[in-house]
């Protein structure tokens, strides 16, 4: 008694990602006349950035783009995330009617990133939320007007959740970036040759310059009080005490590379997906761009995503697209050494700080255990519902063993899914 | 030849080779563990921790009986993290043919002194609601139990290093001779006696042993607490158990201690790799979803595969290895080595103190795959 057969849908290039690099790499590889499908978890195209602006007309970047995607034709699957890989070239994915194989051609990676969560003490407790989950939560209607919030992290994305914030009515007290003057100052004179990245810091400034940022602090530990968050922040030498509704931490992203490494990619340092200057992946049929192969930005990710959709079609790619690639990868690199963190925010954690949500892992029951499997194995961490997706870069962040190892399904999936059956 | 205080070195840090040691250590030897990873990473960890005795043959009976005791005894003294749960197993009959060998299978397990209740299908489906109508009946065997196995594994070996043991870890073992192990990297460790108990990887050291790497495949679920309460097996399991040559699945749901499910079980020879094989895991879904339809919708975690490491009549290999004096193997647990890891320890510890051991160990001695005596053989078809 199987279930029924599945059927297979087949494409000339199968997009993984509806971000702006995805959206890219298909509304390119369509002008070619190959049959694209695009694949996404989330209800519309635009990922996590164009997430917002879907019920304004959308200007600039974005509504070219999404004007662009929504004039080609493009096999859209939202709502479908994929969860295996059963052959080279064959996908399972798992959408609102079931499941759905999909065969290609060519595979382009465009799964972005996520957050990177730091732990210290204090860091599970309500309302010390992502910079980015606050973002979109706000965008889904959680009401901030008057809440007072303070932000913490590092790099380009508190100014811009900052300037959300305000405008959404918060009150955002505090920005703390870990980042050295010296350093945001060195990255600041790097962005003077790059007008448009310019004017874009410029305008984030203008908006949210009443509540300064404050290099070289950080959050050491937060707990709960009767009149909200109570957190330490400290700055240079000196400790302060604040208070807050929301405290938000936006410590960096991290690649989502589950896919990429299940089909066999080569990855480096920082979990980030290796390719050529064409973005095409150490395996033959797939090309991977956007944040998945560094962390640079909506100017990358579009860019890349052209030349991968470019490539995978066999068109000639653009001399203009590679060489703004080169310049996009140079910034990715700034940015990379500019916010990388340092060793004390690295190590807040102290013994009792929770490492692993799902699994109620603390730090203490890691100690000794210099093996990832064997950690994994004796404390549980990393064997919950995400998979370590969150403990996973924690992990990694401490100096700990903890290289995860990846495993259909990629995302959590029903039982009936994985039991799908091609119908030939 | 008995021996007493002895320098012990037991290869393989496994299930297998923590019972070993650990039993030795009780008799006062100086154990030392070695690991070419870390402990319990091997099949121990792949494997689904399911302490059952099992009747294809007499010597397996016994062996299964025995070690289950052993486990029951110990159970007080495990720690949490070992998820020692006597659920029981449920033998499931599909039909009126399976019904009548749960009834043969009841009558042989009580001749053997092993509790066992034949349901009816409304007593059936009072202990398991969620299989699917229809079903004959089933065989209970109350005294069977499920076990977190790495962490068992561990406290084992902490137990027999908390007593004075050394545990070498990331350190592959490249040859065994009658007074030393060498190590890859060099090292030579001087040893009265050695005991191999390196799973799968058995016949790289010893390659006279004809045992082989089975693979098989599990799937893990979100938390569904009380969906399952006891270890499901279906009977036709043993058709699937026994077919030597062809893959094969069997419906195989255990209920973990966090409340989640793991589901099994497959067979395969010929596979080399570890990855997930998606053919076999579709088809050991769908066995599930036969029996238990609600399965389907539950979400699914992770799927992984894993090697047991059989030998060909089904029964592990335990004692002194021929023309190589104070080697012992410890290895062809197969799909039971959780269940019968203890019972294989104390034969061991046994043979080396001289003792007579509370069952015959002739049925598990080396000696039955000397070369020309026919057992050496994988038997085709």
């Amino acid at each position: 008694m199987p279930e029924p057969s599945t059927p297979v849908e087949s494409c000339d290039v199968l997009v993984a990602g509806g971000g702006p690099a995805g959206i890219a790499a298909a509304c390119t590889a369509a002008a070619s006349g190959a049959a694209v499908i695009l694949v996404d978890d989330n209800s519309a195209p635009g990922g996590q950035i164009w997430r917002s602006r879907r019920k304004h007309p959308q200007k600039g970047l974005a509504g070219d783009w999404l004007a662009k995607f929504s004039a080609v034709t493009v096999r859209r699957l939202f709502g479908h995330r994929v969860v295996a890989a059963p052959q080279p070239r064959l996908l399972l994915v798992e959408g609102p009617d079931g499941a759905v194989f999909i065969r290609c051609g060519k595979l382009i990676l465009a799964t972005g990133a996520r957050e990177l969560f730091l732990p210290f003490p204090g860091w599970t407790l309500p309302n010390v939320v992502g910079a980015g989950a606050i973002q979109a939560l706000t965008k889904s209607g959680l009401d901030v007007r008057g809440k007072r919030v303070i932000l913490a992290g590092s790099g380009p994305l508190l100014p811009a959740v900052a300037a959300h914030l305000k405008h959404a009515g918060a009150d955002v007290a505090f920005i703390a970036e870990q980042a050295s003057a010296a350093k945001l100052l060195r990255f600041g004179f790097g962005l003077l040759g790059r007008s448009g990245k310019l004017r874009q810091a410029f305008t984030l400034w203008r908006r949210i310059r009443p509540w300064r940022i404050t290099p070289g602090s950080w959050p050491v530990c937060v707990e709960k009080s009767e009149s909200g968050l109570k957190v330490v922040i400290q700055s240079g030498v000196a400790r302060h005490t604040l208070y807050a509704d929301y405290l938000a931490c936006g410590f960096g992203l991290v690649p989502n590379n589950e896919l990429a490494i299940l089909v066999g990619c080569a990855v480096g340092s920082g979990g980030f997906v290796q390719v050529n200057h064409e973005n095409a992946a150490s395996v033959d049929w797939v090309y991977a761009v956007g944040e998945l192969t560094g962390i640079g930005g909506v100017e990358k990710g579009v860019v890349e995503g052209q030349i991968a959709g470019s490539a995978a079609t066999k068109q000639a790619v653009d001399r203009v697209l590679l060489r703004q690639r080169a310049a996009a990868v140079k910034f990715a690199a700034a940015l990379a050494d500019t916010f990388a963190l340092r060793a004390e925010v690295r190590n807040l954690a102290d013994a009792q700080t929770v490492i692993c949500r799902c699994e109620d892992v603390r730090l203490a029951a890691l100690s000794g255990l210099q093996d990832a499997r064997e950690l994994k194995l004796q404390t549980r961490c990393g064997m919950g519902p995400c998979q370590a997706r969150i403990c996973g870069p924690i992990l990694q962040l401490l100096g700990l063993p903890g290289q995860p190892s990846v495993r259909p399904p990629i995302q959590p999936c029903r039982l009936k899914t994985l039991a799908a059956q091609i119908k030939e | 030849m008995s021996i007493s205080s002895g320098r012990v070195i037991v290869v393989g840090a496994g299930i297998v080779g923590a019972a070993c040691a650990w039993y030795l250590m009780r008799d006062g030897h100086q154990v030392t563990i070695v690991d070419r990873a870390g402990v319990g990473c091997g099949a121990t960890a792949a494997g689904m921790g399911h302490i059952v005795v099992m009747d294809d043959s007499p010597a397996q009976m016994a062996l299964t009986r025995y070690s289950r005791q052993l486990w029951n005894d110990m159970a007080p003294q495990l720690p949490a993290s070992a998820e020692f749960v006597p659920s029981g197993t449920l033998w499931i009959a599909d039909d009126a043919e399976e019904m009548a060998a749960a009834e043969k299978k009841a009558a042989l397990y009580k001749s053997c002194d092993v509790d066992a209740v034949v349901l009816s299908p409304a007593e059936l489906y009072a202990r398991e609601a969620n299989l699917r109508p229809g079903l004959a009946g089933a065989l209970l065997v109350p005294a069977d139990s499920v076990i977190y196995s790495p962490c068992a594994a561990a406290w084992l070996v902490n137990d027999v290093c908390s007593q004075g043991g050394i545990l070498i870890k990331n350190a592959e073992v490249k040859a065994v001779r009658d007074d030393c192990v060498e190590l890859r990297d060099g090292r030579v460790l001087q040893t009265d006696i050695s005991v191999i108990a390196s799973g799968t990887s058995l016949a790289e050291l010893l390659p006279q042993f004809p045992v082989r790497a089975r693979k098989g495949h599990l799937v893990i679920t979100d938390r569904a607490p009380a969906f399952v309460r006891h270890q499901l097996v279906e009977l036709g399991y043993l058709k699937s158990a026994h077919a030597t040559e062809a893959d094969s699945v069997a419906f195989n749901v255990q209920p973990r201690a966090t409340g989640q499910l793991l589901i099994g079980s497959s067979r395969q020879y010929q596979m080399q790799s570890a990855q997930v094989d998606h053919g076999i895991l579709q088809a050991m879904l769908n066995r599930a979803f036969y029996f238990m339809p609600s399965l389907k919708e539950l979400g699914a975690v992770r799927a992984w595969a894993g090697f047991r490491a059989a030998s060909p009549d089904h029964l592990p290999i335990l004692g002194p290895v021929a023309g190589m004096a104070g080697v012992y193997v410890a290895g062809g647990h197969e799909g039971l080595g959780i269940t019968t890891s203890l019972a294989g320890g104390r034969l061991i510890a046994d043979m080396l103190a001289g003792r007579t051991s509370a069952i015959d160990p002739a049925p598990y001695l080396p000696a039955r795959f000397a070369a020309g005596s026919g057992r050496e053989r994988w038997h085709h078809g």
